[in-house]
């Protein structure tokens, strides 16, 4: 690791974060830090800790790093031992400033994207250590505003964007509606006992991503597979909470997605493109609540599209022209494993892929992931200035013909266009699900 | 009060409509419902040549069309309603007729258990309220979610937004600007949150699941909580026999039923919820997972012997309070349990029906795309392409079936009564 390049001491001015940690006393920290620490913890964080050697290669790992001209403030290490290590060392005998510079380094300058564990001789799961800072956060009541506003909506309306249970169904009505002007007969199946899949997306998607219900419903109908959505709460499987450290809430999400579905005896979830999501749901939020794997089957939309088009029940009638590259998204890849699915799809679709490098599951992350881009407009420049390294290498993917990026995961989607938009890239970025819509053959 | 001892409970089997010939005469039929006693079918359609909406029963279409029509459900005395939509206005549709009463938006239709009350959720310039008999709540609320329905229908309750705030007003939301509002009436104590609000079996009182802080959760009875609060709670739920209020809660990373805000049960569990009462009051069981991945139910807190990997759900008591039954689910496979015992396996299994002596248990199950009826274990003869869940006669002697059949009735709804003899030999 480098010294430090620059002196970053900024100013915190986030409410979550300022007025919360406003409320704290020195005996509170150290109780509340020390009850996470005994009763949550145990041995996982315990051997992490021991058998870290301070090596430092994870620092190579991090976007962040890498993109500070490796200050080593923004090496996972780094970001460790400003916050966990910090407090094992003092045994929770830490003050409120401390604690609001530790959550906004766990909650804004950390991604939660697994890459350093990668890289990790011992494969130490830093991540994991970084949202154990969160969870003390949280329990403190020391939370960026906005994700924690998030984490509300959660609460109160079972998804993140504060959708009401009538404006959930009137969008898919909407969706449905237009989307007959292209195909007459297509149906979006409200609560249809029995359907073979179950279809569940996140609340932007009827909040301001309207289209990609459109989309889904299209290729649903095209490839004739029996599907249905619920009219009920349960449809966002989402999980903002899963990233605040409120654990409690995360589980409480996930009851009732899983929920909603056995209700509906459906064989599989089929889930859009989102990777938190998919995290909460096939490897987080089940294990909270006590399932081992998800009680029913959740199937990723890369697997999903990849097994129409294997199947033959989806048809590309010409292939999208512009040369594309794929950003594979952390929770896919590094998580479940799609990236050879993703590429299968993107080459049944598209004319020409042109590798990003690194690629696969040693791709960087976008820098929005793990709850960072709904930390807010607060940390906007935070996240983009933590993610050159992500422009550089679209730079030289597009220094090699890629005019398109193709991200098949929500919050890639939000982090690269603030990087394509602040780096000047000029590249256009596209679901797979829009790909699909665009080059496939329709129904009459 | 016990509507099934009027059905026709004669033996045979009758033909109530053809659904292959509704697909000849309409642009298109969606999944067909069927009424408790069988008699009627019915399903949303698409009149030819035409871009309306409406339902056929029976045969026989309704009169009135609609922009959109959704939400098709029989009320337990049989009386056919479904959502409808004209001109951007909704309400509930009852046998084709429409009320005066419109809303921006209708929706989650209930029905009380005689089937007199019918109840709904609407929303009108932005205010939410809950619709008994087209009669909206006085007071409407910003937000409203969760509509709970005493056993009679004659009232309803939901969680309901009391408080206003604004975009990102972190903190006054952790104030607490949620309560439950029965009949339109909020209960006058908020809460951070508000969730599964349930009235007691005489309809008389209600409690929920809250939040008084991000960290605190307890229940909430007539709007008082519970004095001891815990990390975490489920669904509560009142003991028919003495009105006590019984609930899942989190303490110390376990869970464990309480009672009146005290533990309950002497053990501890991975995971427990959904709680159920035998119809006395006496008992309860509950789906737990006794260790982390495995899952069965527990009576008066004693799990089964028999576990499963992947869910175990949709448990009932019989009515004596005497079995109890379930469905559980590994390696993607679903069957019956009663009493902990398992029966064979299949591709989906429905909750299980007792008789009411109690004797006899049948569920609907799928294998292969077919649906048949298995009673004690044993399945029917015949596969359908479609069917509802079984009934037995009020003597527990018979059982109805409510099936499409396949082969030469393709597309053709029987309603059959079987003596259970003839299932169960």
């Amino acid at each position: 690791m480098a010294e430090p390049a620059v002196n970053n001491t900024k100013q915190i001015t986030d409410e979550g974060i300022v007025r919360g940690a406003s409320k704290l006393t020195p005996e509170k920290i150290e109780r509340v830090i020390n009850s996470v620490l005994k009763a949550e913890t145990g041995a996982r964080l315990k051997t992490y800790v021991d058998i870290c050697v301070h090596c430092g290669l994870c620092s190579e790992a991090c976007h962040f790093y890498l993109s500070h001209d490796n200050d080593p403030r923004f090496s996972p290490a780094g970001k460790v031992k400003q916050t966990i290590w910090e407090i094992l060392n003092r045994k929770g005998k830490v003050d409120a400033e401390f604690i609001k510079r530790a959550a906004e380094i766990a909650s804004t300058e950390c991604n939660l994207c697994r890459r350093c564990a990668m890289y990790c001789p011992f494969g130490i799961d830093i991540a994991y250590l970084l949202i154990t800072m969160r969870r003390i956060c949280h329990k403190l009541g020391v939370t960026p505003q906005y994700i924690q506003d998030t984490a509300h909506s959660h609460s109160a309306t079972i998804n993140q964007m504060w959708v009401k249970d009538d404006e959930w169904i009137d969008s898919l009505m909407w969706q449905e509606d237009e989307a007959r002007g292209e195909i007459p007969n297509l149906r979006i199946p409200l609560e249809k006992e029995g359907a073979e899949i179950y279809y569940s997306v996140i609340g932007p998607e009827p909040k301001f991503r309207a289209q990609l219900i459109y989309q889904a419903a299209v290729i649903m109908n095209a490839s004739g597979v029996d599907w249905t959505m619920p009219a009920t709460p349960g449809w966002d499987n989402s999980d903002m909470c899963m990233f605040t450290g409120d654990f409690e809430m995360m589980a409480r999400l996930k009851k009732i997605h899983f929920e909603s579905a056995a209700r509906l005896k459906v064989k599989k979830i089929v889930m859009g493109e989102c990777g938190h999501a998919f995290r909460s749901v096939y490897d987080v939020g089940n294990r909270a609540l006590g399932w081992k794997m998800p009680p029913i089957p959740v199937v990723h939309s890369i697997e999903f599209f990849y097994e129409l088009i294997r199947d033959g029940k989806i048809k590309i009638a010409k292939k999208y022209e512009k040369p594309v590259t794929f950003n594979d998204p952390c929770n896919m890849v590094r998580g479940r494993g799609l990236h050879e699915m993703g590429r299968f799809v993107t080459n049944a679709t598209c004319e020409k892929l042109i590798e990003m490098h690194p690629n696969r599951e040693h791709n960087y992350c976008c820098s929005a992931g793990g709850g960072v881009i709904n930390c807010g407009p607060p940390y906007k420049k935070t996240r983009v200035d933590g993610n050159r390294i992500k422009a550089e290498q679209l730079f030289a993917a597009k220094a090699r013909g890629a005019k398109t990026i193709i991200a098949p995961c929500h919050n890639c989607h939000g982090g690269l266009e603030d990087i394509v938009h602040h780096y000047g890239l000029d590249m256009d970025i596209k679901f797979l699900g829009d790909i699909i819509y665009e080059t496939m053959e329709k129904p009459e | 009060m016990n509507i099934i001892n009027n059905w026709d409970w004669n033996t045979g089997r009758r033909m109530i409509a053809d659904i292959g010939e509704w697909k000849t005469r309409y642009q298109w039929v969606e999944e067909p419902y069927v009424s408790p006693d069988g008699e009627k079918i019915a399903a949303v359609i698409k009149p030819p040549d035409d871009e309306v909406f409406t339902i056929c029963e029976n045969g026989a279409p309704w009169e009135s069309t609609f922009d959109k029509v959704w939400y098709p459900r029989f009320s337990p005395d049989g009386k056919l309603t479904a959502l409808v939509s004209e001109a951007g206005e909704w309400t509930l549709a009852i046998d084709g007729q429409t009320p005066e009463e419109k809303f921006e938006f209708a929706w989650d239709t209930r029905f009380g258990a005689d089937g007199r009350n019918i109840i709904y959720i609407a929303q009108r310039e932005r205010k939410y309220f809950a619709v008994i008999n087209n009669a909206p709540w006085e007071t409407g609320f910003p937000s409203l979610t969760g509509l709970a329905v005493s056993t009679d229908g004659d009232r309803a309750a939901a969680a309901v937004q009391t408080v206003p705030f604004k975009e990102a007003e972190i903190f006054k939301f952790q104030e607490g600007c949620y309560s439950v509002a029965v009949d339109g009436t909020a209960w006058g104590r908020n809460f951070v949150n508000v969730w599964d609000v349930v009235f007691s079996p005489d309809g008389k009182r209600t409690a929920a699941g809250i939040r008084t802080s991000l960290y605190d959760y307890t229940v909430a009875v007539d709007g008082v909580p519970w004095e001891k609060s815990f990390a975490s709670v489920w669904e509560p739920q009142f003991c028919p026999s003495d009105n006590s209020v019984t609930a899942p809660v989190r303490s110390a990373g376990s869970w464990f039923l309480a009672k009146d805000g005290k533990i309950l049960w002497d053990r501890k569990f991975v995971q427990l919820w959904q709680h159920i009462y035998s119809p006395d009051g006496k008992k309860i069981a509950a789906i737990v997972a006794p260790t982390f991945g495995r899952w069965t139910v527990a009576v008066d807190g004693n799990p089964w012997q028999i576990t499963f990997g992947e869910m175990v759900t949709d448990a009932v008591f019989s009515p004596d309070g005497k079995r109890v039954a379930c469905l559980g689910k590994e390696n993607e496979k679903w069957t019956v349990i009663v009493d902990g015992s398992r029966w064979d396996t299949y591709d989906m299994a429905w909750q299980p029906v007792f008789s009411p002596n109690g004797k006899n248990v049948a569920a609907k199950v799928e294998k292969n795309g077919r649906y048949t009826i298995v009673v004690n274990g044993r399945p029917l003869k015949d596969e359908f392409a479609a069917t509802w869940d079984p009934v037995f006669s009020p003597d527990s002697d018979k059982i109805l079936i409510k099936a499409i059949e396949t082969g030469n009735n393709e597309n053709k709804y029987f309603r059959r009564v079987i003596p259970l003899g003839a299932v169960t030999k």
